[in-house]
């Protein structure tokens, strides 16, 4: 089977006056079509700097990014993100955010308008179109962002812990939500996280990263039916494993 | 219960409204008792507010004692003013997000504009009476001055507010580095733009007054600079009371055009 992306042997220093910060020692992932890879670890432990590098914005200090056999130097519209906290433009209502990225494209207004209208309603959002994200949730709006990534047509889409500014509940249902979207329309997705049942609800592979410098620990495969069930024995056990390896958060 | 407080807040909006009038009469009424009551001044050191009332009605039609009418000078005032500022703006508000934007251009420009920035545009004046007499050019100049300077301060920061998260965004959808500028930073920049241009217009009206009490032949300043002269302090009121409203007009103005241009944000 052939790899949507493939990152071979990426690390990252950071040069600073009190000399070299290693972030990311040695890493190298791929992804399958439509596979959903979630990078589990603990709080800072260079997850988000792991996403900037694949997503082009660092230069890695050393290492090759392959998207789809391309080699990947520059930020560009074959990955899209998804932040942490709301990256949506305030300016911009729900379309004008959503169309964002075919409207750089050049693509024709009405057929962009035609195809942020599709994930507009993919997401749940339909009556929304015109709110200003002010006027949306927390939840809301990372639908929003949820969209605005689907609509760009990126060929993998990079997750960065998109619910962990969200409160408990929201957090459940926005996992729920992202599972029902990926059923619906499937995409390769690298998803970070920090949080462990949402980890395994979501992934087919959860890859467990160490501390600072990040590396992957253990790499697990996910077999359980989807959508899961947070309570399901095999459930708990994996999350028991795999919670018990992690390194404790500094 | 929401009916409730909806009513509560329409009696506390009522009670500000008396407040607010209540503050002006008094000072109005205090100085009415001063003045025409107690005749604790001369009215050549400060004319009672009937008597500030009766002129300024009287100056729309009455040339004396400087000349002109009130809305003939306070267009002259507006014409000088407004012509210098649309410069001052034209030039200023590109400049500074030029300078916020391309790294060159910051280099080269900040630090003549550093050396420029602490000299108030006032203190031109002479050096523009020098060069250009005590027409419109050397008020209009000064004026630019003062009004650049502001449009480019906050054009400047207003672009550097830039968030980094929508940046990567734009960059991550593959905009190019002027699609970043115009559809990131400038929206982004839009409303410290339009403080600049509020700054600008106030900074502007300012220079103006102080450059025709020193410079002119027309123009709400100079008139306030005759009345002077001649022991008019009504007529000095007056010119002192067109320039505040001229200057608050002109204010709405500008808040209006933000309401059209700015949409709904954080």
């Amino acid at each position: 089977m052939s790899k949507v992306i493939e990152c071979k042997n990426i690390s990252k220093t950071f040069e600073s006056v009190n000399g070299d910060f290693q972030v990311i020692g040695d890493i190298s992932i791929e992804a399958d079509q439509n596979e959903i890879l979630v990078l589990f670890g603990p709080g800072q432990c260079g997850k988000t700097t792991l996403l900037k590098v694949i997503a082009g914005l660092e230069p890695a200090t050393s290492g090759t990014i392959h998207i789809n056999g391309k080699e990947k130097t520059k930020p560009g519209p074959e990955c899209g993100l998804v932040y942490q906290t709301t990256a949506l433009f305030p300016w911009l209502t729900t379309m004008g955010n959503v169309e964002y990225g075919p409207k750089v494209q050049g693509v024709p207004k009405k057929e962009r308008r035609a195809r942020a209208q599709k994930y507009i309603d993919l997401v749940g959002l339909t009556g929304f179109e015109k709110s200003y994200p002010i006027q949306l949730s927390g939840g809301m709006r990372q639908r929003v962002g949820i969209a605005r990534v689907y609509c760009n047509e990126p060929e993998v889409m990079l997750m960065d812990e998109p619910f962990g500014h969200l409160d408990a509940q929201t957090r459940y249902l926005m996992q729920e939500e992202l599972e029902r979207i990926w059923q619906t329309e499937k995409r390769t997705i690298i998803f970070v996280t920090n949080n462990i049942e949402e980890a395994l609800y979501l992934a087919d592979r959860v890859l467990v990263m160490t501390n600072c410098p990040a590396t992957i620990k253990k790499e697990f495969k996910i077999d359980l039916p989807r959508p899961r069930d947070y309570t399901d024995p095999e459930f708990l056990r994996l999350r028991q494993e795999i919670t018990s390896i992690v390194d404790p958060a500094e | 219960m929401k009916h409730k407080t909806l009513k509560h807040s329409g009696n506390k909006q009522w009670k500000y409204l008396i407040m607010s009038v209540c503050s002006i009469v008094t000072f109005l009424l205090v100085w009415e008792v001063c003045t025409d009551v107690l005749h604790l001044t001369t009215p050549t050191t400060l004319p009672s507010p009937v008597r500030v009332f009766s002129t300024f009605i009287d100056k729309f039609t009455n040339t004396k004692p400087d000349g002109a009418t009130l809305q003939v000078h306070t267009l002259e005032s507006m014409k000088v003013a407004l012509s210098g500022y649309f410069i001052g703006v034209v030039i200023g508000v590109p400049l500074g997000i030029a300078m916020a934007w391309f790294k060159p251009v910051d280099y080269f420009v900040t630090p003549l504009f550093d050396l420029l920035r602490p000299v108030p545009g006032i203190a031109w004046l002479p050096v523009m009476i020098v060069l250009f007499g005590i027409g419109l050019l050397s008020k209009a100049m000064v004026i630019f001055l003062s009004a650049f300077i502001a449009c480019v301060i906050n054009s400047y920061s207003g672009i550097k507010n830039t968030k980094p998260v929508h940046l990567w965004v734009g960059q991550t959808f593959g905009a190019s580095n002027l699609q970043l500028l115009f559809k990131i930073a400038i929206p982004t920049a839009l409303p410290m733009i339009f403080t600049g241009l509020k700054v600008a217009l106030g900074a502007s009206w300012n220079a103006l007054i102080a450059a025709e009490l020193l410079a002119a032949t027309k123009g709400l300043g100079f008139m306030i600079n005759q009345a002077r002269g001649i022991y008019r302090p009504d007529v000095i009121l007056v010119g002192m009371i067109a320039v505040g409203i001229t200057g608050a007009i002109l204010g709405a103005v500008i808040d209006a055009l933000q309401k059209v241009f700015i949409k709904r944000r954080r």
